[in-house]
């Protein structure tokens, strides 16, 4: 176990990653620390505590709660006054144990795991910008999660329920629900999932605790769906909670009182009511963590379109990353309960079960290969490929070799070779060029030619199937493996055989699934863009896009404004481009059998 | 292999009405016949299921099929399916083509039968004309490193954590925060059993 870590860098595939984790210097060695308060009561430094939501304070040394595992210290070393020890160091006097370092450094540790379980959980909505609800303007306007530290036995208040203002306890109580969800305004347009039944939860508290409390919950909809909810929320009634249909336009207090007053639409009784109570509690959604996108970065994983990450397969393959060997749990994939969290997590733990267990794993026969009698060891193949896979001696000219286990099959050393000197696996020139020609055969002017790459930009159009989202059907799809495997060959046969369009597509630069394998598609496609260009072909008939595999609506649209190119590619348009590209391609033979050097290739961006 | 007779066959499905009901598979059935090194196309109601891959299986025998081809949904959904399925048949996997008629046609085309129909044949021409060029492929195996990572140490995080070590896998458990529990920790009690949460 390390607390205080962060996972810096993951590298590798399936079965063997490898790992970097950063972690933080604590300034307290775990192993000595007896939790025994010391450095905390002769500490100076008085900050607000998290844990108890800013209700109560805490040290610059302290514990986060009496029962954090691992039960130890830690030092704050942002509020600290002594990371100069001559400054303060008063806890490290303090000490008997002799356990503080206030000089720790962090510390890189690297890892060798088969699998990665993602967990990291969910944020919290922020209701500040809700203004008519006066979160922050008026004291007795507190959180849900507020609202779980006030009423809690290990709370700032020892589980003795007060309003802030003035440490009464409230008699009449509201809860508000959906504060964040179900909204496209200002939040978010999903369902949290749990908050209908942590109010319903907390209604029932309340009652245990000071029966006598008048609670109303204004909702849209209470929904108590999973096994026991609707006992609880019966329970809930049966106890006198009010239960409102409508969710307040506003609140306002009473300065002398620090009463809050609550308009509020009854849909069911058809009527504007008015409500004085004496503390509000705002029931928040939840919505994907802060740091999600950056940790969705190192492991190459999807965001769907609520920011939550996107599963291999919504139904079929729920704890699933679409990267093989990553799998979720928790609320990480999706706002959901402590029951369904923990049925998560043992299903992501049987999954990764099932390849620790297995000893060994079977990689795919998609391997690049090189033809050494048409190799010049030029090079270019290993400054393109993203796993250092490939090695060659430029002045000993004895040609690239591919280190097998490496490889995982992108392609994009196939695409750049000069010398078509380099065999893709599975999908090889020959393929290649056999899917556009049969694609190309008949009718070409009526069909856009795509290039889509298995991961991401095939994975959004198989999610626009499966939510039927509509697109024209002119279109013909090949499927690679990573956009990086499309050739500028493949590209031009098209336009020669008469494509109108072109689309290259794959995974958003910084996600693609052979780590920075689709800056050498841009970067290709630009160089066709300005050869086109120059051969009198219109640029945008070769279209680039990055469709990710939770893009199912954005994949249609980029079809239908596809569609809408190609009928604006004339007969005589397409008749010059195949000229012109019959006559480069020529031209290129000939110079191709003078010339016998490639040009240096730049870096990728 | 280049010497070898081309013997396809190619298997179009018809997904109960998934496919059927916007792409005429009957049509796209017989134009597959018409395509070159194809010896015999059959049309089923579910491919996958266990009839359809029995069938594949009799036809590679009675056929001498060396490539198949399955036009049905997405390859990224059912190739290891029929892949297995042809190397129970004595075939190597990767002779095994897949065109998807569902995901990328029918699901998305059901206003139009008679476009999506030409490019579900469009489909099964493209998958036929690669699998003319395709040859066998031998895989590789791969050690695993028997340990996993489990990033954030809340409730989900320690409960996949604890499952894998009483499997008996070394785990590493990675929490941000100076102590494990996460949001869960911060919660009184919870529901629908009401009771603590740490």
């Amino acid at each position: 176990m390390m607390t205080l870590s962060e996972v810096e860098e993951v590298s590798g595939y399936i079965g063997n990653f490898k790992v970097r984790v950063r972690r933080k210097a604590r300034f307290v060695d775990v192993k000595e620390c007896n939790a025994c308060d010391k450095c905390a009561e002769v500490c100076p430094v008085v900050v607000p505590d998290e844990f108890q939501h800013g209700f109560s304070s805490r040290k610059a040394a302290y514990i986060p709660h009496p029962q954090a595992v691992p039960s130890a210290y830690v030092i704050d070393m942002v509020q600290c006054l002594g990371n100069n020890p001559i400054a303060c160091a008063k806890c490290v006097e303090a000490c008997e144990k002799k356990c503080i370092d206030l000089n720790m450094q962090d510390e890189i540790v690297e890892l060798d795991v088969g699998t990665i379980i993602v967990a990291t959980g969910m944020g919290v909505y922020d209701p500040t910008p809700l203004d008519e609800y006066g979160y922050t303007r008026f004291p007795n306007v507190v959180t849900s999660m507020e609202f779980e530290r006030l009423i809690c036995g290990s709370g700032p208040t020892n589980g003795h329920l007060v309003r802030p203002s003035d440490q009464q306890t409230p008699k009449r109580i509201g809860f508000i629900q959906c504060v964040g969800s179900r909204t496209e305004n200002r939040g978010n347009p999903y369902c949290s999932n749990v908050c209908c039944m942590n109010t319903v939860k907390d209604s029932l508290l309340i009652k245990e605790h000071y029966p006598n409390t008048e609670i109303y919950v204004f909702y849209m909809d209470i929904r108590a769906f999973g096994k026991g909810f609707e006992d609880l929320f019966r329970r809930s009634k049966e106890e006198g909670v009010h239960y409102i249909r409508g969710l307040p336009g506003e609140i306002t207090e009473d300065p002398a009182t620090g009463n809050l007053i609550l308009k509020v639409e009854n849909t069911t009784a058809a009527r504007v009511e008015e409500y004085e109570l004496d503390m509000v509690v705002l029931s928040l959604g939840l919505e994907p963590a802060e740091d999600l996108s950056k940790l969705a970065g190192i492991l190459n994983l999807s965001l769907s379109s609520d920011g939550f990450v996107m599963e291999s397969h919504p139904k079929l393959k729920p704890v699933d990353a679409p990267t093989p060997g990553i799998y979720f749990a928790g609320c990480v994939e999706a706002p959901k309960d402590v029951k369904d969290s923990v049925t998560q997590a043992g299903a992501a733990a049987a999954r990764s079960s099932i390849i620790l267990n297995a000893g060994t794993i079977t990689s795919e026969a998609i391997k690049a290969v090189v033809e050494l009698d048409k190799c010049t060891s030029c090079g270019v193949c290993v400054k393109v490929c993203p796993y250092k896979a490939i090695n060659v001696d430029v002045k000993a000219k004895t040609g690239a070799q591919i280190v097998a286990a490496a490889c995982a099959g992108c392609g994009t050393c196939a695409a750049e070779c000069k010398f078509d000197a380099i065999t893709m696996q599975h999908f090889t020139d020959e393929q290649i060029l056999a899917q556009i020609d049969a694609a190309l055969e008949q009718e070409p002017e009526e069909k856009t030619l795509a290039f889509l790459c298995n991961w991401c930009s095939y994975g959004g159009g198989d999610l626009a199937g499966t939510s039927r989202f509509k697109y024209p059907p002119n279109n013909r799809f090949i499927r690679t493996m990573c956009s990086g495997r499309v050739d500028e060959k493949f590209i031009l046969h098209a336009f020669e055989k008469g494509a109108p369009i072109v689309l290259l597509s794959g995974c958003h630069i910084g996600d693609c699934h052979y780590i920075d394998a689709n800056h050498w598609t841009k970067r290709r496609a630009e160089k066709l863009w300005a050869r086109l260009e120059k051969l009198g072909i219109r640029p945008e008939r070769l279209q680039l896009e990055w469709i990710s595999s939770a893009e199912g609506a954005r994949f249609a649209r980029i079809m239908r404004e596809l569609e809408e190119m190609r009928q604006k590619v004339t007969p005589e348009e397409i008749e010059h481009t195949k000229k012109a590209l019959a006559e480069y391609r020529l031209s290129k033979k000939k110079s191709k059998e003078e010339e016998e050097t490639p040009e240096p290739q730049p870096e990728p961006a | 292999m280049a010497e070898e007779e081309l013997r396809i066959g190619v298997f179009v499905c018809d997904c109960g009405l998934n496919i059927a009901a916007t792409v005429d598979t009957d049509e796209v059935r017989s134009y597959a016949e018409s395509l070159p090194d194809v010896v015999v196309a059959v049309r089923n109601k579910y491919t996958c299921a266990d009839p359809g891959q029995e069938e594949i299986k009799k036809y590679i025998h009675e056929h001498r099929l060396n490539r198949v081809v399955v036009a049905s949904c997405s390859p990224r959904l059912h190739e290891p399916t029929f892949r297995q399925c042809v190397t129970e048949a004595g075939l190597n996997p990767y002779l095994m083509e897949m065109a998807n008629i569902r995901e990328h046609c029918s699901w998305v085309h059901g206003d139009n039968e008679e476009l999506a129909t030409q490019k579900a044949k469009d489909a099964v021409k493209m998958a036929v004309a690669r699998a003319r060029f395709l040859f066998p492929g031998h895989e590789a195996r791969i050690p695993v490193t028997d340990a996993a990572l489990v990033i954030g140490g809340g409730v989900a995080g320690i409960q996949a954590a604890l499952d894998l070590a009483d499997s008996g896998h070394q785990v590493y458990l990675v929490e941000k925060e100076a102590t494990i529990g996460g949001i869960m920790a911060q919660l009184d009690k919870t529901f629908p059993t009401m009771d603590c949460s740490i």
